[in-house]
């Protein structure tokens, strides 16, 4: 901050401490004079803990089924200079555009919204934006999702994941929707609330992934997908019909049954989504269903 | 070589909603795509949708708000067209399952928005493009629409007449990015641009890093040409770090704009005295950068948006996102303390000339969404108003292209609709790099569908040869030069000499691009080679912003020039044009069309 706007602010500050009262302003002010210092406190210790020389280094899985040299999977390791407020992504991309410009991963956004950039980082799925380097520890290691087939270095092959979505009928069905192009559905505040976390899915595979029933049982329908016809099945504008044939389909073999409430689903989610409760709830749905037709 | 009906390149909110469109007039349609269509960038919009759909609200109202927003730089057609289609498109979302925020009675809720006369922006907390791209995906396979997830388009197969607007666009070329493969494809009925945003031409955008302006780039290319691209809009609110964008809804909400100097300066510094916080995006990038530029920002970078007052339960309903975003990218609590915020590139008003039924100059070639310029943003995109675009004009494309009966188009495209020619003095020739022979040169020696498809694939396939045989520079430094100049020279405020800076490093930039060269050498998922073609898209895009932005000599909406400080009604109500002239811009006029559907709109001072 330049002197000059420190003076400017004690300035104003005398005028303001006239009278007795703290007003808003000066109230404000010494609020964040005091989240600045502990700021700077903070960095100070980030910075003395992290790394002498203000570096990260990484271990990144290489791989690439073309050419040779990279056939066998290994890891690279990169060091790259580290500033405050920098992500795996952040890493990797300067990985790339500074020393090897063949490392390949998927990403677009940088804000946790496109899915993109699942990736499996010191053990744990995560996405590679919305990931801290300075909440790691270092050596920070990146490999590609697990369970997944590899295509290339981070990037693994999304068919199957996008397969299981399918799966479920992931689109609106209602009964009947108002005759006037105009006239939009009710849905109550409750009902939306409620299938809201479901709906915040951005198809990462971080789930399905993380899950170990998946992994052992390729046709298991996976968190994701489960998560996905729960966000319908919930839904109050769909009718009752439809709703039976959503949980017949959750039902089946490979559905909802498999789920053995590890919860590793729930805990990777980067959009913290409930996965292991909306799996159980539609469990209990299920249960409720078959007791009807009983 | 794969056939369909209609290709659409991009599934984004555009490319999904031309596609269904397409489908629902019985066509075979396929979506070819870069990234998989739930990963695209509409994912990312937060603060909602704009129509009029309450009592007290009429789709005139809301056509003029937007003529006004847009400085008068938009046609009427387009705005009129628009305004009316809105709410049907909306409710027709809604009944696909869009999961909107809710009023107590159950219908959807709506908010107030900068520039707006009417709290009319629907929303899904502040996730509302997130929701509005899974609801039309999910319906995209509702209808089994084919999907070619992951391949990148990188050229247009149009023929080889003289004249633009006797060419026709049979098709595309598309690299399958898994295996490396280049294929034909071959559209019968036409080919929709939908490749969304050019953010990528800046350095700090709120943008997503594959907006790299792909269908811009090719269109212009092909002969279409690009309009109004100086038109570029700063978003006030992105955090300063990262540009990830802090959405309208906060202000929208009640959020407040503090100087470092803790004062609400967009009252106290008359930037916006009845409008404050809420006034058009332009108006308030500006006043940020005043008060950073004049010493009363914070850290000389940014100033403070403050949330904290409409209390945790309001922002957890209708903001939680926010916080989100503030916590994962800038480590703030926006409970707890005010989120820091500067001005970023966020939106390109300008694109790819087009008319109301989304058809440019070149038969059968259309564009939808941010790629294509209708003209309905003008100078200054409102918030809330792209979204709705993306639905009313990327269903006309889909109809259109699949053969509907849509009125004559009003708007007027390609060369015969110029008014006068234009002129700039660029510092350097700009000229341009390999104008070879993929681009169109004969007088239609080539207009048989197939050959015109196979002979665009082998260009192509050579240069991805050239690009992976030879050696030489990375573009990344290409890329970042030109990116760092961007946003250095063309901003929020503008100069004649910064702006003749940028050209020449533009001119700079092309001339490395001759060397660059694609390192890896491997067919499987090569993303250097996809960034390299993308780097060489960026680059005409960002010259003709900055050739646009020398061009008009005066400040319109969100276009300001420090020699020409006010709107020039008499001279400038006029769209700028650039044509590809075998490589080199070519400058020319085209009028502005105000006459609308009830009355013809007048130029107003914009006041707030
Ligand atoms: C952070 C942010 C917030 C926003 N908030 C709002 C808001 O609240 N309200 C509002 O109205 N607007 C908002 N906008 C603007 C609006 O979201 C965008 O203008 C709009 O979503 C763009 O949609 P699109 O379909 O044109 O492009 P995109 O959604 O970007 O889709 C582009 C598609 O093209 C594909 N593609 C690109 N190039 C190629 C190629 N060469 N080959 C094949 N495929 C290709 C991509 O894979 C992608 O599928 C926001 C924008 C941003 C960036
Ligand atoms: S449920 Fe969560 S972890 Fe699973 S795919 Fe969706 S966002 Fe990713
Ligand atoms: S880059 Fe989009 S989620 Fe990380």
């Amino acid at each position: 901050m330049s002197t000059q706007i420190e003076q400017q602010e004690t300035e104003t500050e005398q005028e303001e401490q006239e009278p007795d009262v703290e007003s808003p302003g000066e109230r404000r002010r010494a609020e964040k004079r005091e989240r600045e210092a502990e700021r700077q406190a903070q960095r100070e210790t980030e910075e003395a803990t992290l790394d002498d020389e203000e570096t990260v280094l990484l271990k990144v899985f290489r791989y690439d089924p073309e050419v040779e040299g990279k056939q066998e999977p290994r890891f690279d390791d990169f060091r790259v200079p580290f500033h405050k407020g920098m992500t795996v992504l952040d890493a990797l991309i300067y990985a790339r555009d500074e020393y090897d410009s063949s490392l390949t991963f998927r990403h677009s956004c940088r804000q946790a919204v496109c899915g993109s950039d699942a990736l499996f980082v010191n053990g744990s799925q995560m996405l590679g934006c919305k990931t801290q380097l300075a909440d790691l520890e270092s050596p920070v290691r990146i490999e590609p999702l697990p369970h997944q087939e590899v295509v290339k270095d981070l990037v693994v092959d999304m068919e199957h994941f996008y397969d299981q979505m399918h799966a479920v009928e992931p689109y609106f069905d209602a009964d009947e929707t108002p005759e006037d192009e105009l006239e939009e559905q009710r849905q109550s505040r409750e009902n939306r609330e409620k299938v809201k976390m479901s709906t915040r899915c951005i198809w990462c595979g971080a789930c399905m992934s993380s899950c170990n029933i998946a992994a052992g049982d390729n046709e298991y329908l996976g968190p994701a997908a489960i998560n996905k016809a729960y966000r319908f099945a919930m839904d109050e504008r769909e009718g009752e019909d439809r709703k039976q044939e959503r949980l017949r389909i959750i039902e089946q073999e490979h559905g909802v049954w498999r789920c053995q409430t590890q919860f590793s689903c729930t805990e990777v989610c980067p959009k913290d989504i409930p996965l292991t409760e909306h799996i159980q709830e539609l469990k209990r749905e299920a249960v409720k269903n078959n007791l009807k037709f009983w | 070589m794969y056939e369909h009906d209609v290709i659409v390149v991009g599934a984004g909110g555009a490319g999904l909603r031309a596609a269904i469109a397409a489908d629902e007039e019985g066509a075979d349609v396929a979506l070819v795509t870069k990234l998989h269509p739930v990963r695209s960038h509409t994912g990312a919009a937060e603060g909602g949708i704009n129509a009029a759909l309450r009592d007290g609200d009429s789709w005139d109202l809301h056509a003029y708000d937007t003529m006004k927003g847009s400085d008068y730089l938009a046609d009427a057609p387009a705005v009129d067209t628009f305004a009316k289609s809105a709410p049907e498109e909306v409710i027709q979302i809604e009944h696909w399952g869009m999961p909107f925020s809710r009023e107590d009675d159950g219908r959807v809720s709506q908010r107030p928005f900068g520039g707006m006369s009417f709290p009319r922006t629907t929303y899904a907390g502040a996730e509302t493009g997130h929701h509005l791209l899974h609801t039309m995906y999910e319906q995209a396979v509702k209808r089994g629409i084919e999907v070619y997830d992951e391949w990148y388009v990188t050229n247009l197969a149009v023929t080889d007449h003289e004249d633009p607007e006797d060419r026709e666009c049979h098709g595309c070329v598309a690299y399958d990015i898994k295996s490396g493969e280049l294929h034909g494809f071959r559209a019968n009925n036409g080919v929709i641009l939908a490749t969304g945003g050019l953010g990528q031409a800046f350095d700090h955008t709120t943008n997503a890093v594959a907006n790299t302006g792909d269908g811009c780039a090719m269109a212009y290319r092909a002969g279409a040409p690009m309009e109004d691209m100086e038109m570029i809009q700063f978003h006030p609110t992105t955090l300063p770090s990262t540009g990830v964008l802090i959405s309208e809804g906060v202000r929208g909400e009640g959020g407040i704009l503090y100087n470092g100097d803790e004062e609400r300066f967009m009252f106290e510094y008359g930037y916006a005295n009845n409008d404050g916080e809420l006034a058009s995006r332009d108006v308030v990038s500006r006043a940020e950068l005043t008060e950073i530029n004049e010493g009363r920002g914070i850290e000389e970078e940014y100033v403070d948006l403050d949330m904290r007052h409409l209390g945790e339960d309001r922002i957890l309903d209708r903001l939680e996102n926010i916080l989100h975003l503030a916590e994962d990218f800038e480590g703030v609590d926006g409970l707890d303390e005010p989120m820091p915020v500067k001005p970023g590139q966020h939106y390109a008003m300008g694109g790819v000339e087009c008319d109301e039924n989304g058809e440019t100059c070149i038969s059968g070639l259309y564009a939808a969404g941010e790629t294509a310029c209708v003209s309905l943003h003008g100078a200054n995109r409102l918030g809330g108003n792209a979204l709705p675009e993306l639905l009313v004009f990327g269903a006309r494309a889909g109809w259109h292209a699949a053969g509907k009966d849509m009125k004559t188009a009003e708007i007027g495209t390609g060369p015969s609709a110029k008014s006068e020619d234009g002129a700039v003095e660029p510092p350097v020739e700009p000229g341009a790099i390999d104008a070879s022979s993929e681009d169109v040169v004969a007088d239609g020696a080539a207009v048989e569908p197939t050959a015109v498809i196979e002979n665009a694939v082998e260009n192509e396939r050579e240069r991805v040869e050239t690009l992976l045989e030879e050696d030489g520079i990375n573009h990344a430094n290409v890329r970042a030069d030109v990116q760092e100049t961007m946003t250095q020279n063309v901003n929020v405020f503008r100069e004649e000499e910064s702006l003749n800076d940028a050209l020449r490093d533009l001119r700079e930039a092309r001339k490395e691009y001759e060397n660059v060269a694609v390192s890896d050498p491997s067919r499987t998922y090569n993303t250097d080679l996809i960034h390299t073609i993308e780097t060489r898209n960026i680059l005409d895009v960002a010259e003709a912003i900055t050739l646009g932005a020398l061009a008009r000599e005066e400040f319109r909406g969100a276009h300001w020039r420090a020699e020409h400080q006010e709107r020039k009604d008499d001279e400038w109500i006029k769209h700028t044009m650039l044509a590809w002239n075998d490589g080199t811009p070519e400058l020319y006029y085209k009028p502005v069309n105000l006459e609308g559907d009830e009355e013809d709109y007048e130029p107003k001072e914009r006041s707030y």
